[in-house]
């Protein structure tokens, strides 16, 4: 009998990917990673509402707690492990500087409702990093307060729709459409419709940009809005963003600007020489802040003048005694038409930190860098990649390079299973099936903190397994991934029979009963 | 520039295999006069890592530290000791830099964690299932009250007046753009509140928040079944989550909806962000759940593994029609959470949560003791309301320039009610010292 790295062990543990069980599973009853003294509480001032049974929480010790962490970490893949050219997530390298800088004492042990003397160099932070925005976007205006790019969506369309009820152009009074690019990511849409806005979905010309004609033939006294990402999902610039935003503006209309994939133009393009009225920006996508596994992130809103009269309090204002916080709208400083507030307290402090520590890392010079590197990458993925592979597109591209799944015609093999034989080589996938305006879309953003000797590994990769898959070889797709921490995961019965959460093995049993 | 690896030789090696002159070729698609020349004049030029640690700590140092003085600040965030553990993990590059999990294959480590952490919620709140995360209290709050508008089909939802301002600002503003009414109360720090008489066949939900802005507990079993018999959800929510160590689970008291704020555990308060909003219902709710949801399932080996799942509610599958536009969450805010229950555990939450409320207590005692000084509150956890018989935030200034960061004047969250001005919500955790109580009081009798 022949062994190999399939061979079953008897813990089921694969050399140094280690089986974890969940910390439910390792209950120690009565320990604890964290020695508290009990405090002898005699009398309880709980009123009616003291707890009358446990919790069911799990004791484990310190080295416990720690194995158990480690090893779940040992199962992520990550940007500090290699490429992840997730299109239009922008993730590059995570300096930890930043990390650093953000744990500051004076920024990260600040209470938000501090008395304002005490605040002034968390307030001068916010309004530094206010200032860096404001002049890498040339608007005069940013709301700092919203917690995410999807958040930062809703901080602007809020701003337009109380815009355009000032001037007595709301809903009720027939401004209710929003033109969404059929490109657009989902938050867009979903965002508009929250709103209480008609979503209507604009097409793409055969350049993969918005169908200039069909746009204007949209346009009409019932438009509220566009929003438009640009660069677009596509991995393109709108080449007619100006006359988009010149017609919109006769129109009556505003724009919304998805500042998604800034990084391809930072220090290049100001969006507001564009003629943009509001667009957020993605600390955790441009600047550097690190993803997490799915946040924290931050999404700053840049405003034009005809917004920023309705920006969301809080904002830092300048005063006689140095900076103040404004947190209500009727404290002056310009905030009588504000829409209110979106978010306990005044924003995502410690990713402020963060983004203003790239920022000055790089300063003018290097953010403009950044934008060159993250599209020569990309051009030269496109360029070593495209006799192989089909580019949805002409031309260069920016930031990201879109191909669809023509290129696997006949073989079999789907955008998914292409993606699930780059994990086996090491390599993050790209983003799948979005945008949904190509077919079996794989959108790959390589970032600028790639180096040329990474880019030609996953060149010669991609190259390989687009010409494996041409081989007829399918059933290595099919089953792909092999080496991962798991193979391939049962998500229909994921859906069907929802499992949310650990329950002891006492009640899964009555359950079953 | 150190964060950037491409050389010059690289850069044109690879402009010779695209075929492009230069870089700046590439940008032929931007339209001209919208191409800056060069890098912005008004910005400066790129710095050493030690020359930002410079500037940014001058910077820090303008700030005072809450833990460098007595402090009692809590309204909604709230200082606790964090085990060193946890700070570090959340640091582990694999999960600090890794993406949102949609490729479960390479993303064990955080969709096991996401499942520890519903479990937790689910626990501590005493609901049946959670979501992974969303952006803070406040935000979750406005989410929950726009759920239940979905479940009920009603659009008509009442708040307590000892709901956090925040939360109520941020569930106002929700509600003014998506058209539902809001039934607000007026804070009332005497806890007469009856919310009972504002229930009717119309409406959605009752937000009630326990404990309250002012720290009051209470049971709002009766609420709950005074909510039921009218239709309508009883949405509880939950500003300091170490509470829930002493304090009966809002879902043994009836709730439909939990919403909590978990910076509590495992996060600094961080100048208010980010934090990490918790939110949990009932199973029969979870469809109409706005976030992320991590699920159990197996591998094609029969191995157990999670995944991310009943996703078709969520925008970047049902675009216009999705439960919520929340796409990034909170996710590392959520590993420090649960890194540092899984440390504490049933008895190290017990007693964290213990030592929290017997300082409170003696705070409270000392204070009631200080002339001038009265303490409103029957119940509380570990935060209470005092009077002081002057503008509170007056004291609150003459202590800050003592070293004594007093609490939070409830003027700073009701700068327009003049019946609040001289009430101060002060906070005692497990942080707070006997030196440091002394100081407060010390502090109090020079002023007042």
């Amino acid at each position: 009998m022949a062994y190999d790295r399939t061979t079953p062990t008897v813990t089921g543990n694969r050399g140094l990917d280690i089986e974890e069980p969940l910390i439910f599973e390792q209950d120690r009853p009565g320990q604890s990673g964290v020695d508290i003294a009990d405090p002898g509480l005699k009398t309880m001032r709980l009123g009616d509402a003291g707890r009358r049974s446990g919790i069911g929480l799990p004791g484990l010790s310190e080295p416990d707690v720690m194995r158990h962490f480690t090893r779940l970490s040992q199962k992520n893949f990550a940007i500090d492990a290699g490429l992840y050219p997730l299109g239009s997530c922008t993730m590059k390298h995570n300096p930890r500087l930043n990390e650093k800088m953000a744990r500051l004492p004076g920024f990260a042990d600040v209470h938000p409702l501090q008395p304002m003397s005490t605040i002034q160099g968390a307030l001068k932070l916010i309004d530094t990093l206010a200032d860096w925005l404001k002049t890498l976007t040339g608007m005069p205006a940013v709301a700092m307060s919203p917690g995410a790019g999807a958040h930062g969506e809703l901080c602007g369309m809020m701003a337009i729709r109380a815009a355009l009820e000032d001037r007595g152009e709301g809903q009720a009074e027939g401004r209710h459409r929003v033109l969404v690019p059929e490109s657009a990511h989902g938050t867009n849409p979903a965002t508009a419709a929250a709103l209480g806005f008609t979503v209507d979905a604009i097409g793409s010309d055969d350049r993969g940009r918005v169908d200039l004609a069909a746009f204007r033939e949209k346009l009409g006294p019932d438009v509220a809005a566009i929003m438009l990402t640009n660069p677009n999902t596509c991995g393109l610039f709108e080449t007619d963003i100006k006359e988009i935003a010149d017609a919109l503006h006769e129109a009556g209309g505003l724009f919304y600007c998805d500042g998604a994939n800034f990084n391809a133009i930072v220090g290049r393009v100001r969006p507001g020489d564009l003629g943009i009225d509001a667009m957020h920006i993605n600390l955790h996508k441009t600047f550097s802040t690190p993803h997490g596994g799915g946040g924290p992130g931050a999404g700053p809103v840049v405003l034009s003048e005809a917004l920023a009269p309705f920006a969301p309090v809080p904002s830092v204002v300048h005063g006689p005694d140095g900076l103040r916080l404004v947190e209500h709208a009727d404290e002056g400083a310009g905030t009588a038409k504000t829409f209110g507030r979106m978010k306990g307290f005044h924003g995502q402090m410690g990713m402020f930190v963060r983004a203003l520590a790239y920022m000055l890392s790089h300063g003018a010079d290097g953010l403009r860098q950044v934008a060159n590197d993250s599209v020569l990458n990309a051009n030269y993925v496109l360029a070593s990649l495209k006799d192989v592979m089909t580019p949805s597109y002409d031309g260069p591209c920016m930031h990201e390079v879109l191909f669809d799944d023509h290129f696997l015609a006949e073989t079999g093999v789907s955008t998914l299973d292409f993606a699930k034989a780059m994990m086996d080589d090491g390599f993050h996938p790209m983003t799948m099936y979005f945008p949904l305006v190509v077919h079996g879309a794989m959108l790959i953003e390589p970032t600028e903190t790639e180096n040329k000797a990474t880019l030609d590994q996953f060149i010669a990769t991609m190259r390989s397994l687009a010409e494996r898959a041409k081989s007829g070889d399918t059933a290595y797709f099919e089953g792909a991934p092999y080496h991962t921490p798991r193979r391939r995961l049962d998500e229909t019965s994921a859906a069907r029979k929802p499992v949310l959460r650990w329950r002891p093995p006492s009640e899964t049993k009555a359950a079953a009963e | 520039m150190r964060y950037l690896p491409l050389t010059d030789a690289d850069r044109q090696a690879m402009l010779a295999t695209i075929g492009a002159p230069t870089v700046e070729a590439l940008f032929e698609d931007v339209p001209p006069a919208a191409r800056l020349k060069g890098p912005i004049a008004e910005l400066p030029d790129h710095q050493s890592e030690l020359q930002v640690e410079r500037f940014l700590g001058a910077m820090a140092a303008n700030s005072v530290p809450a833990g460098s003085v007595p402090s009692f600040l809590g309204a909604g965030a709230y200082r606790h000791h964090v085990p060193a553990t946890v700070d570090y993990l959340i640091q582990r590059g694999e999960f600090l830099t890794s993406y949102t999990p949609y490729q479960p294959e390479v993303t064990q480590g955080t969709l096991q964690y996401l499942f520890e952490f519903q479990t937790q919620v689910a626990l501590l709140t005493g609901m049946d299932v959670a979501n992974a995360s969303m952006y803070d209290g406040a935000t979750s709050c406005a989410e929950a009250v726009m759920m239940a508008n979905r479940v009920t089909r009603r659009n008509k939802a009442v708040l307590s007046g000892g709901l956090h301002p925040h939360y109520r600002g941020s569930t106002a503003t929700i509600a003014h753009f998506t058209g539902f009414e809001l039934i607000q109360a007026d804070p009332d720090p005497s806890g007469a509140e009856d919310l009972t008489s504002l229930i009717d066949d119309q409406t959605s939900c009752v937000v009630v928040q326990n404990p309250d802005l002012f720290g009051r507990l209470r049971d709002v079993s009766a609420l709950a079944r005074a909510c039921q018999a009218k239709g309508a959800l009883l949405i509880v929510a939950v500003t300091e989550v170490v509470s829930l160590g002493l304090v009966t689970p809002p879902g043994e008291m009836g709730a439909d909806i939990v919403v909590a704020e978990g910076q509590s555990l495992g996060n600094a308060v961080n100048f208010g962000g980010p934090h990490v909003g918790l939110f949990a219902t009932r199973d029969k709710l979870v469809r109409q759940m706005p976030g992320r949801l991590c699920g159990e399932t197996v591998d094609a080996e029969g191995r157990r593994g999670y995944v991310l799942t009943l996703s078709t509610r969520e925008q970047h599958i049902r675009r216009e029609k999705a439960t919520s536009n929340i796409c990034t969450n909170s996710g590392l805010c959520a590993l420090a959470f649960t890194a540092h229950l899984s440390l504490l555990g049933e008895q190290g939450l017990t007693r964290l949560a213990e030592t929290n409320h017997a300082n409170a207590i003696r705070l409270a005692d000392m204070l009631d003791a200080v002339p001038g000084v009265e303490v409103l509150n029957d119940s509380l956890f570990n935060e209470f309301t005092v009077r002081l018989g002057k503008p509170a935030a007056e004291v609150v200034d003459a202590l800050a320039e003592r070293k004594v960061l007093a609490g939070v004047p409830v003027s700073r969250l009701y700068p327009d009610r003049d019946a609040l001005a001289d009430l101060l919500l002060v906070t005692a955790t497990e942080l707070t010292t006997d030196d440091d109580m002394q100081a407060l009081v010390d502090g109090l009798k020079e002023v007042l």
